[in-house]
Protein backbone atom coordinates (compact mmCIF):
# COMPACT_ATOMS: atom_id res chain seq x y z
CA UNK A 1 0.00 0.00 0.00
CA UNK A 2 2.71 2.41 1.02
CA UNK A 3 4.67 1.27 -1.95
CA UNK A 4 1.88 1.91 -4.42
CA UNK A 5 1.14 5.30 -2.84
CA UNK A 6 4.80 6.15 -3.22
CA UNK A 7 4.80 4.97 -6.80
CA UNK A 8 1.73 7.03 -7.54
CA UNK A 9 3.30 10.14 -6.10
CA UNK A 10 6.47 9.47 -8.09
CA UNK A 11 4.44 9.11 -11.25
CA UNK A 12 2.49 12.28 -10.57
CA UNK A 13 5.55 14.36 -9.81
CA UNK A 14 7.45 12.99 -12.79
CA UNK A 15 4.47 13.64 -15.05
CA UNK A 16 4.43 17.25 -13.89
CA UNK A 17 8.13 17.62 -14.63
CA UNK A 18 7.94 15.72 -17.90
CA UNK A 19 5.43 18.21 -19.23
CA UNK A 20 8.08 20.85 -18.62
CA UNK A 21 10.64 18.88 -20.69
CA UNK A 22 13.39 16.95 -18.97
CA UNK A 23 12.41 14.06 -16.71
CA UNK A 24 12.59 14.91 -13.00
CA UNK A 25 14.85 13.16 -10.52
CA UNK A 26 12.34 10.48 -9.54
CA UNK A 27 11.58 9.66 -13.14
CA UNK A 28 15.31 9.61 -13.90
CA UNK A 29 15.69 6.88 -11.29
CA UNK A 30 12.89 4.93 -12.93
CA UNK A 31 14.42 5.40 -16.38
CA UNK A 32 17.83 4.27 -15.18
CA UNK A 33 16.20 1.16 -13.73
CA UNK A 34 14.32 0.58 -16.98
CA UNK A 35 17.46 0.88 -19.12
CA UNK A 36 19.55 -1.37 -16.89
CA UNK A 37 16.92 -3.99 -16.18
CA UNK A 38 14.54 -4.04 -19.13
CA UNK A 39 16.64 -2.75 -22.05
CA UNK A 40 19.29 -4.88 -20.33
CA UNK A 41 17.43 -8.09 -21.09
CA UNK A 42 18.65 -7.73 -24.68
CA UNK A 43 21.50 -5.19 -24.40
CA UNK A 44 22.98 -6.53 -21.15
CA UNK A 45 22.60 -5.01 -17.72
CA UNK A 46 26.10 -3.57 -18.08
CA UNK A 47 25.14 -2.46 -21.62
CA UNK A 48 27.87 -4.60 -23.16
CA UNK A 49 25.35 -6.20 -25.51
CA UNK A 50 23.44 -9.44 -25.79
CA UNK A 51 20.93 -10.33 -28.44
CA UNK A 52 20.98 -6.57 -29.09
CA UNK A 53 24.04 -4.37 -29.64
CA UNK A 54 26.28 -2.99 -26.96
CA UNK A 55 25.20 0.50 -25.87
CA UNK A 56 28.45 1.86 -24.46
CA UNK A 57 29.67 5.29 -25.68
CA UNK A 58 32.22 3.77 -28.09
CA UNK A 59 29.45 1.68 -29.68
CA UNK A 60 27.25 4.72 -30.18
CA UNK A 61 29.77 7.31 -31.35
CA UNK A 62 28.84 6.95 -35.02
CA UNK A 63 25.14 7.53 -34.34
CA UNK A 64 23.70 11.01 -33.99
CA UNK A 65 21.41 11.74 -31.08
CA UNK A 66 18.26 12.30 -33.09
CA UNK A 67 18.75 8.97 -34.87
CA UNK A 68 19.11 7.15 -31.56
CA UNK A 69 16.04 8.88 -30.13
CA UNK A 70 14.10 7.76 -33.21
CA UNK A 71 15.32 4.18 -32.75
CA UNK A 72 14.18 4.16 -29.13
CA UNK A 73 10.79 5.65 -29.90
CA UNK A 74 10.02 3.81 -33.13
CA UNK A 75 12.15 0.66 -32.95
CA UNK A 76 13.91 -0.98 -35.88
CA UNK A 77 11.46 -2.89 -38.07
CA UNK A 78 12.57 -6.42 -38.91
CA UNK A 79 14.60 -6.72 -35.72
CA UNK A 80 13.59 -7.39 -32.11
CA UNK A 81 14.11 -3.69 -31.21
CA UNK A 82 10.60 -2.56 -30.29
CA UNK A 83 9.15 0.96 -30.41
CA UNK A 84 9.09 2.41 -26.87
CA UNK A 85 6.74 5.25 -27.78
CA UNK A 86 3.83 4.94 -25.41
CA UNK A 87 6.10 3.86 -22.57
CA UNK A 88 8.58 6.72 -23.02
CA UNK A 89 8.17 10.35 -24.06
CA UNK A 90 10.47 12.06 -26.53
CA UNK A 91 12.12 14.03 -23.70
CA UNK A 92 12.73 10.78 -21.81
CA UNK A 93 14.26 9.13 -24.87
CA UNK A 94 16.51 12.18 -25.32
CA UNK A 95 17.59 11.94 -21.69
CA UNK A 96 18.43 8.23 -22.13
CA UNK A 97 20.42 8.93 -25.31
CA UNK A 98 22.38 11.67 -23.58
CA UNK A 99 23.20 9.33 -20.71
CA UNK A 100 24.19 6.47 -22.98
CA UNK A 101 26.34 8.61 -25.26
CA UNK A 102 28.22 10.12 -22.37
CA UNK A 103 28.41 6.89 -20.37
CA UNK A 104 26.85 8.62 -17.38
CA UNK A 105 23.90 6.33 -16.72
CA UNK A 106 24.26 5.36 -13.08
CA UNK B 1 40.64 -30.50 7.38
CA UNK B 2 38.14 -29.71 4.71
CA UNK B 3 34.47 -30.22 5.28
CA UNK B 4 34.09 -33.29 3.13
CA UNK B 5 36.69 -35.18 5.15
CA UNK B 6 35.13 -33.86 8.29
CA UNK B 7 31.78 -35.28 7.27
CA UNK B 8 33.41 -38.67 6.80
CA UNK B 9 35.07 -38.35 10.16
CA UNK B 10 31.88 -37.27 11.80
CA UNK B 11 30.11 -40.26 10.39
CA UNK B 12 32.77 -42.51 11.90
CA UNK B 13 31.49 -41.91 15.39
CA UNK B 14 30.63 -39.40 18.06
CA UNK B 15 33.45 -40.63 20.31
CA UNK B 16 36.04 -39.47 17.83
CA UNK B 17 34.26 -36.15 17.52
CA UNK B 18 34.18 -35.54 21.23
CA UNK B 19 37.77 -36.50 21.86
CA UNK B 20 39.64 -35.37 18.80
CA UNK B 21 37.86 -32.42 17.28
CA UNK B 22 36.68 -29.99 19.89
CA UNK B 23 37.12 -26.99 17.61
CA UNK B 24 34.80 -28.47 15.03
CA UNK B 25 32.21 -29.92 17.35
CA UNK B 26 30.07 -26.81 17.18
CA UNK B 27 30.13 -26.64 13.41
CA UNK B 28 29.07 -30.17 12.63
CA UNK B 29 26.93 -30.10 9.54
CA UNK B 30 24.31 -32.76 9.20
CA UNK B 31 24.71 -35.06 6.26
CA UNK B 32 22.07 -34.27 3.72
CA UNK B 33 20.95 -35.09 0.21
CA UNK B 34 20.48 -32.38 -2.40
CA UNK B 35 17.23 -33.51 -4.04
CA UNK B 36 15.25 -30.72 -2.35
CA UNK B 37 17.83 -28.04 -3.06
CA UNK B 38 18.24 -25.41 -5.72
CA UNK B 39 19.62 -22.00 -6.59
CA UNK B 40 18.16 -18.57 -7.22
CA UNK B 41 20.07 -16.20 -9.50
CA UNK B 42 20.54 -12.70 -8.09
CA UNK B 43 21.01 -10.89 -11.36
CA UNK B 44 22.16 -7.46 -10.21
CA UNK B 45 24.79 -8.58 -7.73
CA UNK B 46 26.35 -11.53 -9.55
CA UNK B 47 25.46 -13.91 -6.76
CA UNK B 48 23.26 -16.94 -6.21
CA UNK B 49 21.21 -18.06 -3.26
CA UNK B 50 21.36 -21.71 -2.32
CA UNK B 51 17.91 -22.77 -1.17
CA UNK B 52 15.99 -25.82 -0.05
CA UNK B 53 12.32 -26.48 -0.67
CA UNK B 54 11.42 -28.75 2.27
CA UNK B 55 11.47 -25.94 4.84
CA UNK B 56 11.43 -23.23 2.16
CA UNK B 57 14.62 -21.61 3.34
CA UNK B 58 17.82 -19.96 2.19
CA UNK B 59 20.91 -21.97 3.07
CA UNK B 60 23.52 -19.52 1.87
CA UNK B 61 24.78 -17.16 -0.79
CA UNK B 62 27.69 -17.54 -3.21
CA UNK B 63 29.07 -14.36 -4.77
CA UNK B 64 31.61 -13.54 -7.44
CA UNK B 65 29.83 -14.95 -10.47
CA UNK B 66 30.22 -11.86 -12.66
CA UNK B 67 27.41 -10.44 -14.79
CA UNK B 68 24.29 -12.54 -14.27
CA UNK B 69 21.90 -10.16 -16.03
CA UNK B 70 20.92 -13.10 -18.22
CA UNK B 71 21.86 -16.33 -16.49
CA UNK B 72 20.90 -19.96 -16.48
CA UNK B 73 22.17 -23.14 -14.89
CA UNK B 74 22.43 -26.90 -15.33
CA UNK B 75 23.18 -29.55 -12.74
CA UNK B 76 25.72 -32.36 -12.66
CA UNK B 77 24.29 -35.87 -12.42
CA UNK B 78 25.09 -36.03 -8.70
CA UNK B 79 22.92 -32.96 -8.01
CA UNK B 80 25.80 -31.54 -6.01
CA UNK B 81 27.48 -29.34 -8.57
CA UNK B 82 25.76 -26.67 -10.58
CA UNK B 83 27.13 -24.91 -13.66
CA UNK B 84 26.03 -21.30 -13.97
CA UNK B 85 26.20 -19.52 -17.32
CA UNK B 86 26.58 -15.74 -17.04
CA UNK B 87 26.04 -12.94 -19.51
CA UNK B 88 29.74 -12.05 -19.48
CA UNK B 89 30.79 -15.47 -20.78
CA UNK B 90 31.50 -16.72 -17.28
CA UNK B 91 31.09 -20.44 -16.67
CA UNK B 92 31.11 -21.16 -12.95
CA UNK B 93 31.00 -24.56 -11.26
CA UNK B 94 29.57 -24.39 -7.76
CA UNK B 95 29.39 -26.98 -5.01
CA UNK B 96 25.98 -26.36 -3.44
CA UNK B 97 26.79 -28.44 -0.34
CA UNK B 98 30.00 -26.61 0.46
CA UNK B 99 28.49 -23.38 -0.87
CA UNK B 100 31.55 -22.38 -2.81
CA UNK B 101 32.90 -21.85 -6.28
CA UNK B 102 34.88 -24.87 -7.38
CA UNK B 103 36.06 -23.46 -10.68
CA UNK B 104 35.31 -20.47 -12.86
CA UNK B 105 36.37 -19.60 -16.40
CA UNK B 106 35.56 -16.66 -18.65
CA UNK B 107 34.99 -18.66 -21.78
CA UNK B 108 33.73 -15.92 -24.11
CA UNK B 109 32.82 -12.25 -24.20
CA UNK B 110 29.08 -12.70 -24.05
CA UNK B 111 27.01 -15.84 -23.49
CA UNK B 112 23.36 -16.77 -23.33
CA UNK B 113 23.01 -20.26 -21.87
CA UNK B 114 24.23 -23.80 -21.75
CA UNK B 115 23.56 -27.51 -21.52
CA UNK B 116 25.09 -30.64 -20.02
CA UNK B 117 25.58 -33.89 -21.92
CA UNK B 118 23.59 -37.00 -21.05
CA UNK B 119 26.71 -38.68 -19.63
CA UNK B 120 27.42 -35.64 -17.47
CA UNK B 121 30.95 -35.26 -18.82
CA UNK B 122 30.52 -32.23 -21.07
CA UNK B 123 29.04 -28.82 -20.52
CA UNK B 124 28.34 -26.68 -23.59
CA UNK B 125 27.90 -22.91 -23.69
CA UNK B 126 26.01 -20.90 -26.25
CA UNK B 127 27.75 -17.64 -27.13
CA UNK B 128 26.75 -14.27 -28.56
CA UNK B 129 30.31 -12.99 -28.73
CA UNK B 130 32.19 -14.47 -30.58
CA UNK B 131 29.14 -16.62 -31.41
CA UNK B 132 29.13 -20.37 -31.78
CA UNK B 133 29.28 -22.97 -29.02
CA UNK B 134 32.13 -24.05 -26.79
CA UNK B 135 32.24 -27.37 -24.97
CA UNK B 136 34.05 -27.99 -21.68
CA UNK B 137 35.03 -30.91 -19.49
CA UNK B 138 32.74 -30.86 -16.45
CA UNK B 139 35.56 -31.88 -14.09
CA UNK B 140 38.19 -29.36 -15.09
CA UNK B 141 36.28 -26.80 -17.18
CA UNK B 142 39.00 -27.18 -19.81
CA UNK B 143 37.79 -26.58 -23.33
CA UNK B 144 37.16 -29.81 -25.22
CA UNK B 145 35.76 -28.38 -28.45
CA UNK B 146 35.21 -24.99 -30.04
CA UNK B 147 32.44 -24.76 -32.63
CA UNK B 148 32.52 -21.37 -34.38
CA UNK B 149 29.30 -20.61 -36.18
CA UNK B 150 29.69 -17.03 -37.43
CA UNK B 151 26.42 -16.29 -35.64
CA UNK B 152 24.98 -15.80 -32.20
CA UNK B 153 23.64 -19.12 -30.97
CA UNK B 154 20.46 -19.74 -29.00
CA UNK B 155 18.30 -22.65 -27.87
CA UNK B 156 21.21 -24.90 -26.88
CA UNK B 157 20.02 -28.20 -25.42
CA UNK B 158 21.39 -31.67 -24.77
CA UNK B 159 20.05 -34.62 -26.72
CA UNK B 160 20.49 -38.35 -26.08
CA UNK B 161 23.70 -39.90 -27.44
CA UNK B 162 26.08 -37.23 -26.16
CA UNK B 163 24.72 -34.67 -28.57
CA UNK B 164 24.00 -30.97 -28.34
CA UNK B 165 21.51 -29.13 -30.52
CA UNK B 166 21.46 -25.39 -31.03
CA UNK B 167 20.17 -22.71 -33.35
CA UNK B 168 21.96 -19.89 -35.15
CA UNK B 169 20.11 -16.63 -34.51
CA UNK B 170 21.63 -14.52 -37.30
CA UNK B 171 22.03 -17.30 -39.84
CA UNK B 172 18.71 -19.10 -39.29
CA UNK B 173 20.15 -22.61 -39.01
CA UNK B 174 19.87 -25.57 -36.63
CA UNK B 175 23.06 -27.51 -35.89
CA UNK B 176 23.58 -30.85 -34.15
CA UNK B 177 26.98 -31.43 -32.53
CA UNK B 178 27.48 -35.14 -31.95
CA UNK B 179 30.19 -35.72 -29.34
CA UNK B 180 29.73 -39.49 -29.14
CA UNK B 181 33.13 -40.17 -30.65
CA UNK B 182 35.09 -38.24 -28.07
CA UNK B 183 36.43 -34.72 -28.34
CA UNK B 184 35.79 -33.96 -31.99
CA UNK B 185 32.26 -32.83 -32.75
CA UNK B 186 30.51 -34.35 -35.73
CA UNK B 187 28.32 -31.55 -37.05
CA UNK B 188 25.03 -31.84 -38.92
CA UNK B 189 23.69 -28.52 -40.20
CA UNK B 190 20.20 -27.57 -41.33
CA UNK B 191 20.22 -24.23 -43.19
CA UNK B 192 17.34 -21.86 -44.00
CA UNK B 193 15.05 -22.88 -41.18
CA UNK B 194 13.41 -19.44 -40.89
CA UNK B 195 13.89 -15.85 -39.90
CA UNK B 196 15.53 -14.88 -36.58
CA UNK B 197 15.09 -18.00 -34.41
CA UNK B 198 15.23 -16.77 -30.81
CA UNK B 199 15.14 -19.91 -28.65
CA UNK B 200 14.73 -23.65 -28.76
CA UNK B 201 13.53 -26.55 -26.65
CA UNK B 202 13.75 -30.31 -26.66
CA UNK B 203 10.96 -32.49 -25.34
CA UNK B 204 11.58 -34.60 -22.25
CA UNK B 205 11.75 -37.79 -24.34
CA UNK B 206 14.58 -36.30 -26.40
CA UNK B 207 12.58 -36.65 -29.59
CA UNK B 208 11.40 -33.22 -30.71
CA UNK B 209 13.52 -30.09 -31.03
CA UNK B 210 11.45 -26.96 -31.55
CA UNK B 211 12.86 -23.52 -32.37
CA UNK B 212 10.77 -20.36 -32.06
CA UNK B 213 11.03 -17.65 -34.71
CA UNK B 214 11.00 -13.94 -34.07
CA UNK B 215 11.17 -12.74 -37.66
CA UNK B 216 8.09 -14.61 -38.87
CA UNK B 217 5.08 -16.41 -37.47
CA UNK B 218 5.70 -20.07 -36.82
CA UNK B 219 8.04 -22.53 -35.17
CA UNK B 220 10.51 -25.03 -36.57
CA UNK B 221 10.13 -28.68 -35.64
CA UNK B 222 12.89 -31.25 -35.96
CA UNK B 223 11.84 -34.85 -35.23
CA UNK B 224 15.03 -36.60 -34.10
CA UNK B 225 13.48 -40.05 -34.41
CA UNK B 226 12.50 -39.74 -38.06
CA UNK B 227 15.16 -40.31 -40.71
CA UNK B 228 16.19 -38.49 -42.76
CA UNK B 229 16.26 -35.60 -40.31
CA UNK B 230 14.41 -32.63 -41.72
CA UNK B 231 13.25 -29.45 -39.96
CA UNK B 232 9.69 -28.46 -40.81
CA UNK B 233 7.76 -25.27 -40.24
CA UNK B 234 4.78 -25.67 -37.89
CA UNK B 235 2.10 -23.23 -36.76
CA UNK B 236 3.14 -20.99 -39.64
CA UNK B 237 0.97 -17.92 -40.04
CA UNK B 238 -0.36 -18.24 -36.49
CA UNK B 239 -0.65 -14.48 -36.46
CA UNK B 240 -2.85 -14.59 -39.57
CA UNK B 241 -1.04 -11.59 -40.95
CA UNK B 242 -2.06 -9.34 -38.07
CA UNK B 243 0.47 -6.81 -36.97
CA UNK B 244 2.57 -7.96 -34.05
CA UNK B 245 2.60 -5.88 -30.88
CA UNK B 246 5.93 -4.42 -29.83
CA UNK B 247 7.86 -7.11 -27.94
CA UNK B 248 9.54 -5.71 -24.82
CA UNK B 249 10.94 -9.05 -23.74
CA UNK B 250 11.75 -12.14 -25.76
CA UNK B 251 9.70 -15.19 -24.79
CA UNK B 252 11.50 -18.28 -23.55
CA UNK B 253 10.68 -21.78 -24.67
CA UNK B 254 12.24 -23.64 -21.75
CA UNK B 255 9.45 -24.80 -19.50
CA UNK B 256 7.12 -25.57 -22.43
CA UNK B 257 4.05 -27.42 -21.32
CA UNK B 258 3.05 -30.82 -22.70
CA UNK B 259 -0.28 -32.00 -21.40
CA UNK B 260 -3.20 -34.03 -22.68
CA UNK B 261 -1.32 -34.47 -25.93
CA UNK B 262 -0.85 -30.72 -26.44
CA UNK B 263 2.10 -28.38 -26.34
CA UNK B 264 1.48 -24.92 -24.91
CA UNK B 265 3.82 -22.27 -26.27
CA UNK B 266 4.12 -18.49 -26.03
CA UNK B 267 3.03 -16.54 -29.11
CA UNK B 268 5.46 -13.78 -30.07
CA UNK B 269 4.03 -10.26 -29.98
CA UNK B 270 0.53 -11.40 -29.05
CA UNK B 271 -1.47 -11.80 -25.88
CA UNK B 272 -1.85 -15.49 -26.59
CA UNK B 273 -0.61 -18.94 -25.64
CA UNK B 274 -0.70 -21.35 -28.56
CA UNK B 275 -1.84 -24.95 -28.17
CA UNK B 276 -0.34 -27.43 -30.62
CA UNK B 277 -1.22 -31.11 -30.97
CA UNK B 278 1.80 -33.15 -29.93
CA UNK B 279 1.33 -35.71 -32.71
CA UNK B 280 0.23 -33.72 -35.72
CA UNK B 281 1.96 -30.47 -34.70
CA UNK B 282 -1.16 -28.60 -35.84
CA UNK B 283 -2.77 -25.80 -33.89
CA UNK B 284 -5.62 -27.05 -31.70
CA UNK B 285 -6.46 -23.84 -29.88
CA UNK B 286 -5.14 -20.70 -28.34
CA UNK B 287 -5.66 -19.02 -25.01
CA UNK B 288 -6.17 -15.29 -24.66
CA UNK B 289 -3.96 -14.20 -21.80
CA UNK B 290 -3.19 -11.05 -19.83
CA UNK B 291 -0.16 -9.90 -21.82
CA UNK B 292 2.65 -11.20 -23.99
CA UNK B 293 3.74 -14.51 -22.44
CA UNK B 294 7.41 -14.98 -21.55
CA UNK B 295 7.44 -18.37 -19.83
CA UNK B 296 4.69 -20.97 -20.14
CA UNK B 297 5.77 -23.38 -17.42
CA UNK B 298 4.09 -26.76 -17.02
CA UNK B 299 3.36 -27.95 -13.54
CA UNK B 300 5.06 -31.36 -13.38
CA UNK B 301 2.44 -33.81 -14.61
CA UNK B 302 1.14 -31.13 -16.93
CA UNK B 303 -2.25 -30.39 -15.32
CA UNK B 304 -1.69 -26.64 -15.31
CA UNK B 305 0.61 -24.18 -16.98
CA UNK B 306 1.76 -21.00 -15.22
CA UNK B 307 2.41 -18.01 -17.43
CA UNK B 308 4.31 -14.78 -16.78
CA UNK B 309 4.42 -11.76 -19.05
CA UNK B 310 6.59 -9.13 -20.71
CA UNK B 311 6.66 -5.45 -19.85
CA UNK B 312 4.30 -3.64 -19.21
CA UNK B 313 2.28 -6.60 -17.86
CA UNK B 314 5.11 -8.25 -15.95
CA UNK B 315 3.51 -7.91 -12.52
CA UNK B 316 0.99 -10.67 -13.23
CA UNK B 317 0.87 -14.48 -13.32
CA UNK B 318 -1.94 -16.52 -14.85
CA UNK B 319 -2.62 -20.22 -14.44
CA UNK B 320 -4.07 -22.14 -17.38
CA UNK B 321 -6.01 -25.38 -17.27
CA UNK B 322 -4.29 -27.45 -19.94
CA UNK B 323 -7.37 -29.55 -20.73
CA UNK B 324 -9.97 -26.81 -21.10
CA UNK B 325 -7.45 -24.16 -22.26
CA UNK B 326 -8.99 -21.63 -19.89
CA UNK B 327 -7.40 -19.18 -17.48
CA UNK B 328 -8.41 -20.47 -14.04
CA UNK B 329 -6.44 -18.15 -11.78
CA UNK B 330 -4.70 -14.78 -11.91
CA UNK B 331 -2.69 -12.90 -9.32
CA UNK B 332 -0.20 -10.05 -9.12
CA UNK B 333 2.97 -10.82 -7.19
CA UNK B 334 4.41 -7.41 -8.09
CA UNK B 335 6.63 -5.69 -10.63
CA UNK B 336 8.87 -7.87 -12.79
CA UNK B 337 7.93 -11.49 -12.24
CA UNK B 338 10.88 -13.04 -14.05
CA UNK B 339 10.74 -16.79 -13.51
CA UNK B 340 8.84 -19.67 -11.93
CA UNK B 341 10.12 -23.07 -10.86
CA UNK B 342 8.10 -26.02 -9.58
CA UNK B 343 9.20 -28.42 -6.90
CA UNK B 344 10.03 -31.78 -8.50
CA UNK B 345 6.55 -33.27 -8.22
CA UNK B 346 4.86 -29.93 -8.63
CA UNK B 347 3.23 -29.37 -5.25
CA UNK B 348 4.69 -25.89 -4.88
CA UNK B 349 6.01 -23.21 -7.16
CA UNK B 350 8.66 -20.58 -6.48
CA UNK B 351 8.23 -17.23 -8.22
CA UNK B 352 10.95 -14.59 -8.50
CA UNK B 353 9.77 -10.98 -8.30
CA UNK B 354 12.70 -8.81 -9.31
CA UNK B 355 11.64 -5.34 -8.27
CA UNK B 356 10.26 -6.24 -4.85
CA UNK B 357 13.36 -8.31 -4.10
CA UNK B 358 11.39 -11.39 -3.16
CA UNK B 359 10.99 -15.01 -4.03
CA UNK B 360 7.38 -15.98 -3.33
CA UNK B 361 6.31 -19.56 -2.78
CA UNK B 362 2.82 -20.77 -3.67
CA UNK B 363 0.82 -23.93 -3.22
CA UNK B 364 0.39 -25.15 -6.79
CA UNK B 365 -3.08 -26.59 -6.14
CA UNK B 366 -4.76 -24.03 -3.89
CA UNK B 367 -2.67 -21.06 -5.21
CA UNK B 368 -2.26 -19.89 -1.63
CA UNK B 369 0.95 -18.01 -0.84
CA UNK B 370 2.99 -20.02 1.64
CA UNK B 371 6.17 -18.04 2.15
CA UNK B 372 8.40 -15.21 0.93
CA UNK B 373 12.17 -15.13 0.91
CA UNK B 374 14.30 -12.00 0.47
CA UNK B 375 16.57 -11.96 -2.57
CA UNK B 376 18.50 -9.27 -4.46
CA UNK B 377 16.90 -8.76 -7.90
CA UNK B 378 16.02 -12.44 -8.22
CA UNK B 379 15.66 -13.93 -11.69
CA UNK B 380 16.10 -17.60 -12.66
CA UNK B 381 15.27 -20.34 -10.14
CA UNK B 382 16.79 -23.76 -10.77
CA UNK B 383 16.07 -26.82 -8.63
CA UNK B 384 18.32 -29.88 -8.63
CA UNK B 385 15.66 -32.18 -10.10
CA UNK B 386 16.63 -30.67 -13.44
CA UNK B 387 19.74 -32.87 -13.28
CA UNK B 388 17.71 -35.85 -14.45
CA UNK B 389 15.63 -34.29 -17.16
CA UNK B 390 16.62 -34.27 -20.81
CA UNK B 391 16.92 -30.73 -22.10
CA UNK B 392 17.17 -28.98 -18.74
Amino acid sequence: MIRSALLLSLLLSSAALASAGMPGPARQTQLTHLVRQDCGSCHGMTLKGGLGRALLPENLKDFDKDGLVAIILDGIPGTPMPPWRGLLTEAEAQWIVEKLKTGTLK
Amino acid sequence: MNRRNFLKTAAAGPALLASGLPALAGTKAALRGTGDMGIVIERATGSILIVETTNRSILGRVSGLGDLSHASAVYARDERYVFVFGRDGGLTKIDILEQKIVKRVLQSGNAIGGAISDDGKLVAVSNYKPGGVRIFDTDTLEMVADIPAGSKTVGLVDAPGRRFIFTLYDAGEIWIADMSEGRVPKLTKFPDIGDLPYDGLITGDGRHYIAGLFGQDGLVHLDLWREPLKPEMVLDHYGRGEKKLPVYKMPHLEGWALAGGKFLLPAVGRHEVLAMDANSFKEVGRVKVHGQPVFVMARPGGRHAWVNFALPDNDTVQVLDTVTLKVIHEFKPGPAVLHMEFTPRGHEVWVSVRDTGKVEIYDAASFEKLAELPAQSPSGIFFTARAHQIGL
